[in-house]
């Protein structure tokens, strides 16, 4: 009893002495769950998604209510970031009125190609230190994870590219590392959004670009980029504090010699292959692995240039030694993919009895409907399902539980019925307690054409329109992952995609439902429980504790919604 | 079961408003206005068949789209002399040549060209270790300037996410080839339950010319088709829904309209007076039953093959 009296004060004001030393982010705390923090993108860096916090439970779900609400992050536009006149609204800031927070402005743009308007917060919002860092495509905030309110802006002026959605921001000691389209690595001061560094990851001419939320482990920010025309895919590291690189892993061959070159008709082919890593990927502490997704072949969807081998290292799950670069296992989870269908999902770690042995895998659900674990120290093949309903494409699977392209099933000049993208980049979750692996499932059927037959094959994803016929289904799906059975799945009747998931200890799964709801469902069966209509959900939900009371965060576009029980 | 059936059949109503929304489907779409691809999940669906260079007040795409247009007489005269000296081996389209030389438009010697810098050291002296070996040419500076900025031109029109120049104009190709007779017998067999020739068809390929938007319309149910080819899907949102919702809470009579949308804890229909009406769901309470016309059809395509497919397609062709 003593000591508990004498601890007491302590703890009370521990939390306020560590928020006023800022402890920032090292390696250790992203290897616990995540609690009082979201310390990387997947919240640590098992890619579960899945918290052991359970203040927020089944039985007090629907007293669940707003905490906050924080409307209108604007991206900037413009040479000032306030847009092509110096002064007004609809900039910077975008509160009415001149921000009332420092905007801080860097890239090598001239800012007319920053379109400004509603931010589009699709990514991981890291939370360290009782601050939230959402992006949006060119744009890095700080917020306030009591009230909401803006403590900086960071304002990249782009050179241009492809803009797809930005993934968030990667956390090292109190520095934020983000990618911005145009391919710069920036490392951000995490109080002020001072910049410290910028370093070029991948070439714009060769029309590289870049959205990945950085991954740290120890110094190494681990980086992956994107690219659709036709060039090699790349994961490369750099390190924390000099921002000087490490190492470079091409995901194809690129030198007579390399490893999986049999696979592709000639060293030109393999070299413009593709396998682009432009997710998130986890790490496993034992074996130092990083393990990733790589994206699809290139040419997409026109296989001429690139024969009939199953051109490695695409669309495969890749472990790399973090510290030395070195490729370790591969599994290929679609070869000679034909459909454009990346592989590069997060994976999730699992550990898990098989066969009276315990087991140390790794699973992940691709886009083209199939599921897969495999032992994360070896590569070697533990399960496969199939586990969208109108995967049509492939004849069956070989003997290493890989499924085989079926020629007939992709486009052709009258047009072939193919089905879309199972899942995409939106991440999955995983439960210990449950044991399920929860994954965003779609089902949706196109008539796909090849329009262009040049015995050449196309390039980049030309060649092929397709034209859509009907969708069959969105689902939240529970898959075991010892054996790729189906546990359940909620089938969404508003007719639209779920977000990416958060799975707690409390027996929740968070996700948006794809019609305007966030909800909670009931983690062992799928059953909602709770839903807050906020219009459009646009990230996958997280969670965390603040000032002792469990919060629950979502992003809806250009607003951000933390919710607890009050 | 009854949710299943439920939500497949607002996937249907919504396909459209899918198909509307989608900007390409690597990765995910571009963000670069409010306008585009800012929706919630995964992206689904296909390729926008709009051009690639991007429009006025879109983001600019990559170094070789944003370049300013190159003096019209040098590319002119760059065009000739690429006839001449490089189209045998790269091809008249740049695209790789039958005699071996690689695909220019992908060519990282010519992505990272500024004005020739790259070019023209590999024209006058040669290249070995590449694809092939590229002999030297022995031409005037300014030719070599001139094959580089018509490259760099051609590159200029390349379309997005790598497509090729020109590849929005492509020749359109013959999808019909099937046969017609056993379309007609497929039909009588299967599609005669609800359609017939003479009647809600009739003159469909004349309404219809485009065979591929022909085909997109009567697999789809006509959700896809009628905005000829590469339409994708028509603007569903402007309709009233073709789905029929009838709503019974425990002790009321029922309430039938159309349905605007559900989820799993609203359903809000729209009632024959034009009002709407919104009912909260809890579970199995009120009950909900759904009619959609083309539920029945989307359940027929899943059994259907490619080859009836372009069997029926090339029987309905001659409904003109």
């Amino acid at each position: 009893m003593k000591t508990i009296k004498l601890l007491l004060p302590i703890c009370l004001v521990m939390p306020a002495l560590l928020l006023a030393q800022g402890r920032g982010v090292d390696t250790a705390a992203q290897l616990r769950p995540p609690t009082d923090s979201w310390p990387t993108y997947s919240g640590d860096l098992t890619g579960r998604r899945y918290s052991p916090l359970k203040n927020i439970d089944k039985t007090n779900i629907k007293q669940l209510s707003l905490a906050w609400v924080s409307r209108g992050f604007t991206d900037g536009s413009g040479p000032t970031g306030r847009g092509a006149a110096a002064a007004g609204p609809g900039g910077g800031g975008g509160r009415g009125g001149a921000p009332q927070f420092p905007l801080v402005i860097s890239g090598l743009g001239t800012g007319e190609f920053n379109t400004g308007g509603p931010a589009a917060i699709r990514g991981s919002i890291l939370m360290v230190d009782g601050v939230l860092y959402p992006t949006s495509p060119d744009n890095v905030w700080a917020v306030d994870a009591r009230d909401g309110s803006i403590l900086w802006q960071y304002y990249w002026k782009t050179r241009g590219g492809t803009h797809t959605g930005h993934r968030g921001v990667g956390m090292w000691k109190n520095f934020l590392f983000t990618e911005f389209h145009d391919n710069y690595l920036v490392k951000l001061d995490a109080r002020t959004g001072k910049e410290q560094w910028r370093v070029e990851i991948s070439r714009f001419d060769e029309q590289y670009f870049s959205s990945m939320a950085p991954i740290i482990i120890d110094d190494h920010v681990i980086v992956g980029t994107g690219n659709d025309l036709d060039m090699p895919g790349f994961l490369q590291s750099y390190d924390a504090e000099t921002g000087k690189r490490q190492w470079i892993l091409y995901t194809v061959p690129m030198n007579p010699g390399d490893p999986g070159l049999e696979t592709w008709p000639s060293l030109d082919a393999a070299r413009h292959g593709g396998a682009q890593p432009w997710v998130p990927g986890v790490f496993d502490p034992e074996t130092r692995y990083y393990i990733f997704g790589t994206g699809n072949p290139t040419p997409a969807y026109t296989p001429a240039g690139r024969g009939e081998g199953a051109g490695l290292f695409t669309c495969s799950l890749v472990a790399v030694n973090v510290d030395t670069g070195k490729m370790a296992w591969y599994y290929q989870t679609s070869p000679r993919d034909m459909h454009d269908w990346d592989s590069a999902q997060t994976p999730i770690l699992v550990d898990a009895v098989i066969n009276g042995r315990p087991r140390k895998l790794v699973s992940t659900a691709a886009r083209n409907g199939y599921f897969f674990t495999v032992d994360r120290i070896t590569g070697e093949h533990i399960a496969t399902s199939k586990f969208g309903t109108v995967a049509n494409w492939a004849k069956g699977l070989d003997d290493k539980g890989r499924p085989i392209l079926n020629p007939e099933k992709v486009a052709t000049i009258p047009g072939a019925i193919v089905p879309g993208s199972a899942t995409n980049w939106p991440p999955p979750a995983y439960s210990p307690d449950t044991g399920l692996f929860y994954v965003p499932e779609n089902n949706q059927l196109s008539i796909a054409y090849l329009i262009d037959p040049d015995p050449r094959g196309s390039m980049g994803l030309g060649g092929r329109q397709a034209s859509g016929i009907g969708n069959y289904g969105n689902f939240v799906t529970a898959i075991d992952p010892k054996t790729g059975r189906i546990a359940w799945r909620h089938q969404l009747p508003g007719g639209g995609g779920p977000t990416g998931m958060l799975t707690t200890a409390g027996g929740l799964l968070f996700a948006g439902d794809g019609a305007g709801n966030l909800v909670a469902f009931d983690a062992a069966n799928g059953t909602p429980l709770w839903n807050a209509r906020l219009g459009n959900v646009t990230n996958a939900p997280q969670t965390y504790m603040l000032d002792g009371k469990q919060h629950v965060l979502v992003a809806a576009g250009d607003q951000l919604y933390a919710f607890r029980l009050n | 079961m009854k949710q299943a059936w439920i939500a497949t059949a607002v996937a249907g109503m919504l396909w459209t408003a899918v198909q509307g929304h989608t900007r390409g489907e690597s990765q995910d779409p571009p963000a670069g206005t409010a306008q585009q691809g800012r929706g919630a999940g995964p992206q689904r669906g296909t390729p926008p068949p709009g051009p690639g260079r991007q429009g006025g007040g879109q983001r600019a795409n990559f170094p070789q789209q944003q370049r300013a247009p190159g003096d019209p007489a040098v590319i002119a005269r760059g065009r000739a002399l690429y006839g001449v000296r490089c189209g045998a081996c790269h091809g008249a389209d740049l695209r790789g040549g039958d005699q071996g030389g690689p695909n220019l438009l992908r060519s990282q010697i010519i992505l990272t060209d500024q004005h020739g810098e790259n070019i023209v050291p590999v024209i006058r002296d040669g290249r070995q270790g590449g694809v092939g070996t590229m002999p030297a040419f022995h031409l005037p500076e300014e030719d070599m300037l001139a094959i580089a900025e018509y490259i760099h031109n051609v590159m200029g029109q390349a379309g997005r996410q790598g497509r090729p120049p020109g590849s929005e104009t492509l020749p359109e190709l013959n999808i019909l080839v099937g046969d017609a007779a056993a379309g007609q017998r497929y039909f009588e067999k299967v599609c005669s339950r609800c359609h017939s020739p003479a009647g809600n068809l009739r003159g469909v390929a004349s309404r219809v010319a485009d065979a591929r938007a022909l085909q997109d319309l009567w697999v789809s149910g006509g959700l896809s088709g009628r905005g000829g080819r590469g339409g994708g899907g028509g603007r569903g949102d402007a309709e009233p829904s073709r789905i029929q919702v009838t709503v019974t809470a425990p002790g009321s009579a029922p309430v039938t309209g159309r349905l605007v949308r559900i989820d799993d804890f609203v359903v809000s229909i729209q009632t024959e007076d034009g009002a709407r009406r919104t009912f909260r769901r809890d579970g199995a309470n009120p009950k909900v039953d759904i009619n959609d016309p083309l539920e029945p059809h989307r359940r027929l395509v899943l059994e259907l093959t490619d080859r009836d497919m372009h069997d029926v397609t090339a029987f309905l062709a001659t409904l003109k």
